[in-house]
């Protein structure tokens, strides 16, 4: 469905350019769940920028159903790290919801009904003409998963969307994703450089090599469904997966520290 | 503390009142030829603007005044919206806007009389173009700092166009664009006063110095209370729609810094 | 370097552009040069006044009333500011009568100038201060009030007396707000010195470009518009260039506008 092939992007120009990817391919396919794992520094954010749209790529392509993608495709929902700077704090929850809706040619009705169930699928009815900045940073991350739903993406873009909420809020949103993501039946790419949410989020699991950054491996996961934070956690596939990709991504990390630098 | 608490506010009421019986007693008792008993220019006022001149001097002051400041706001949004989006734009008009702006506003009343002669016409551009700058400036920086992750959710989700100024980018300078409002609405007040004191033969800047020039000093004195009341009163009002409309900004600020 | 190089030739593109724009429009009448003559002939009008003794001595009134209005409004605001910011009792105590006082049009009080002072520099001076007291007396506000409570708690654990206090921490502190208020003081005593020439008639460049309108001067007219314009100009541009220069070493300035 998504296709990245032999993906680069550098900044600037010259002697002070910095490579920030370099030669980057991977596939995802009809209704899965990519996670994207690396090292902090890696062009993680900067890869799912250039998938939605957001940066052209220095070289390589991104096709979306074999269409090359340059600017942000009408197919894709975005939901971002910083969701106190990515709602409006005018706009209500209910507000913010319909915002990207306002431009399909949809029925008030139809809009509407749209609206209520996204904010229902996050559980958030009691909410829905509240103001963002009167919700806690958990249910204001809740407000822009239900705007991507409402926004009906065939493709879910995440970047690190829980890294700035604590420990038990990431648990529970975790938690909520994967169901919402049956419910909705959406195919997502979550970026994270928390090996652990990878592990207990992802079908399969593509692992980055520090900067200039392409694919150092992808893992198939193959834990049973529905995911539990409690029982697959404990599973010894879980730990074995998550000890694999934290070596990959240690001994990576210290051949480039050996390196000419 | 909560002794504390009446203190504070026995001295706030306290205070004022106590300036003005001062005032009062002071100014009944010195026979002053500029200074007026209080009583007297409080009976003036009465008698002069409540509701005398409102129809002949006030209101066409207020409406004037209303026009120019109008006029500069939807121009300064519009221009500072178009420079605030294009670089390009910016750097070619950016030294015409930093001459335009740093004339001393008063400067203007001569070329505008010379231009549009003595009417409304000339004090109305005049105010406007005074509102202007503030408003234009606070709206360049507005929309220059709208945040980037708005603009790239804008962009994720194909909000563009009309409906993106709307919903994204006025809303999130709006706050810059009220405090250019303040700005203006004050320096609209004075420019009101100063055309009709150069050029006019009604309106409250006119009378006051007429009165000064005919020595009714009274008149005089509650045409000073009179424009200090509206200098007053104009600005809680825009205070007020401000609170109103930016319920969303003091709400999200407030919850940032906690 | 070639990017600024490319902004800067745009910048002064867009002058020029404007520039022969009203040069043409003039020329040809497509604007009456009557009231809107030629760059060319105002400029070269200017040229002519930069020679002339009258068109000095104009620039050095206004520049008089200026400097007095601001001097003597900042000998009393500041004062007044930090009496007041330091304490919330003196502070209520007065707040009622600064929120009514401030918002009163400096210009409403010219009548009372006339009166009291007569039309020379003293009424010039009466009102550029009157109006310059206001904003700096806010910014001292802002600034005493926006002192950081953990660097005086810090002082007075090292025993720092009220005195020291005040001089080593309060004070450097409000230092940015002094120096935004004082370039929007600048800006307004100008203002009210040109107006104050304007109506009154006192003497300065506002007298002058009254009377070269009443003379039916019209290139003077305009050479004296740029030149108040430019005044302005230099002066705000040295302030912003002296606060910036404060503000360099205190991230925390904020609001002020």
């Amino acid at each position: 469905m998504l296709e990245v092939s032999g993906l680069s992007k550098t900044y600037g120009e010259g002697a002070r350019a910095t490579h920030a990817i370099a030669e980057l391919s991977f596939t995802v396919h009809e209704g899965e769940f990519v996670c994207v794992v690396g090292p902090s520094g890696c062009g993680k954010t900067t890869l799912l920028r250039c998938l939605a749209g957001l940066l052209p790529p220095s070289a390589g392509r991104v096709t979306l159903r074999g269409r090359p993608v340059s600017g942000p495709p009408e197919e894709v929902g975005f939901v971002f790290q910083e969701y106190s700077r990515s709602l409006m704090p005018w706009l209500s929850v209910r507000e913010n919801i319909a915002l990207p809706l306002r431009h399909k040619r949809l029925g008030r009705a139809e809009r509407d009904r749209l609206v209520e169930e996204a904010v229902e699928s996050v559980a958030l009815t009691g909410f829905i003409d509240h103001y963002p900045w009167e919700l806690s940073g958990g249910m204001q991350q809740r407000v822009a998963i239900a705007r991507a739903l409402a926004y009906q993406p065939e493709i879910l873009l995440m970047d690190e969307p829980f890294a700035s909420v604590d420990a038990q809020t990431r648990a529970d949103l975790e938690d909520l994703l994967l169901r919402v993501r049956a419910a909705y039946g959406v195919t997502v790419v979550f970026v994270t450089h928390d090996i652990d949410e990878a592990v207990y989020l992802g079908q399969r699991i593509v692992v980055l090599t520090p900067p200039p950054t392409s694919v150092q491996e992808v893992l198939d996961v193959t834990l049973p469904e529905p995911r539990d934070q409690v029982e697959t956690k404990e599973l010894p596939e879980f730990a074995h997966l998550r000890a694999h990709i934290f070596r990959s991504i240690k001994r990576r990390q210290s051949l480039q520290g050996q390196g000419p630098g | 503390m909560n002794r504390r608490r009446a203190l504070l506010i026995a001295l706030e009421a306290g205070v004022p009142l106590a300036a003005l019986v001062t005032w009062w007693v002071w100014s009944a008792q010195a026979g002053s030829f500029y200074f007026p008993p209080l009583a007297d220019i409080l009976t003036t006022f009465a008698d002069t603007w409540v509701f005398e001149r409102v129809g002949s001097d006030v209101l066409p002051s207020l409406a004037r005044l209303a026009a120019g400041f109008g006029a500069a706001v939807v121009l300064g949004v519009a221009v500072g919206t178009a420079l605030g989006s294009f670089p390009l734009a910016r750097r070619v008009a950016g030294p015409l806007v930093e001459f335009g702006r740093a004339i001393p506003p008063p400067a203007l009343l001569p070329f505008a009389i010379l231009v549009l002669g003595v009417g409304d016409a000339m004090k109305v551009f005049v105010i406007a173009v005074v509102c202007l700058w503030p408003v234009l400036l606070n709206t360049v920086d507005g929309v220059r700092g709208v945040d980037p992750t708005m603009l790239e959710t804008a962009r994720v989700y194909g909000i563009r166009g009309a409906q993106r100024l709307r919903t994204i980018i006025w809303p999130a300078a709006l706050p810059q664009i009220f405090a250019g409002m303040r700005t203006s609405l004050s320096l609209a007040l004075i420019l009101m006063v100063i055309s009709e004191m150069v050029a006019s033969t009604h309106g409250i800047g006119y009378f006051v110095l007429q009165a000064q020039r005919s020595f009714a000093i009274p008149e005089m004195w509650s045409g000073i209370v009179l424009l200090g009341l509206l200098g007053y009163l104009l600005n809680a009002a825009l205070a007020l729609v401000e609170r109103r409309v930016l319920r969303w900004h003091r709400g999200a600020r407030s919850s940032a810094l906690q | 370097m070639s990017r600024r190089a490319r902004g800067w030739a745009q910048t002064w593109a867009g002058v020029a552009a404007v520039l022969v724009l009203a040069e043409v429009a003039a020329r040809t009448e497509l604007v009456p040069s009557r009231y809107f003559p030629p760059m060319s002939r105002t400029f070269a009008e200017l040229a002519g006044q930069l020679g002339e003794g009258a068109f000095w001595a104009a620039v050095g009134q206004t520049l008089q009333g200026w400097a007095l209005g601001l001097g003597i409004a900042a000998a009393f605001a500041v004062p007044a500011g930090m009496i007041l910011g330091t304490s919330v009792v003196r502070y209520r105590a007065f707040r009622v009568i600064i929120e009514f006082l401030r918002p009163i049009p400096s210009v409403a009080l010219i009548p009372l100038a006339i009166l009291v002072y007569g039309a020379g520099l003293e009424s010039k001076v009466f009102l550029a201060a009157f109006a310059a007291f206001w904003p700096l007396l806010i910014q001292t506000l802002y600034g005493m009030q926006d002192v950081d409570p953990v660097a005086v708690d810090t002082a007075r654990v090292f025993g720092l007396s009220r005195l020291e206090r005040l001089t080593r921490v309060v004070l450097p502190g409000a230092v940015p707000y002094l120096a935004t208020g004082l370039r929007i003081s600048s800006s307004v005593s100008l203002i009210l010195a040109v107006t104050a020439e304007l109506v009154i008639g006192a003497p300065g460049l506002g007298r002058e470009i009254n009377a070269a309108r009443v003379g039916g001067a019209t290139e003077l007219l305009y050479a004296l518009i740029i030149v108040t314009g430019l005044l302005g100009w230099a002066l705000n541009s040295g302030f912003a260039t002296a606060e910036r220069r404060v503000l360099h070493w205190h991230p925390a300035q904020r609001g002020a506008r």
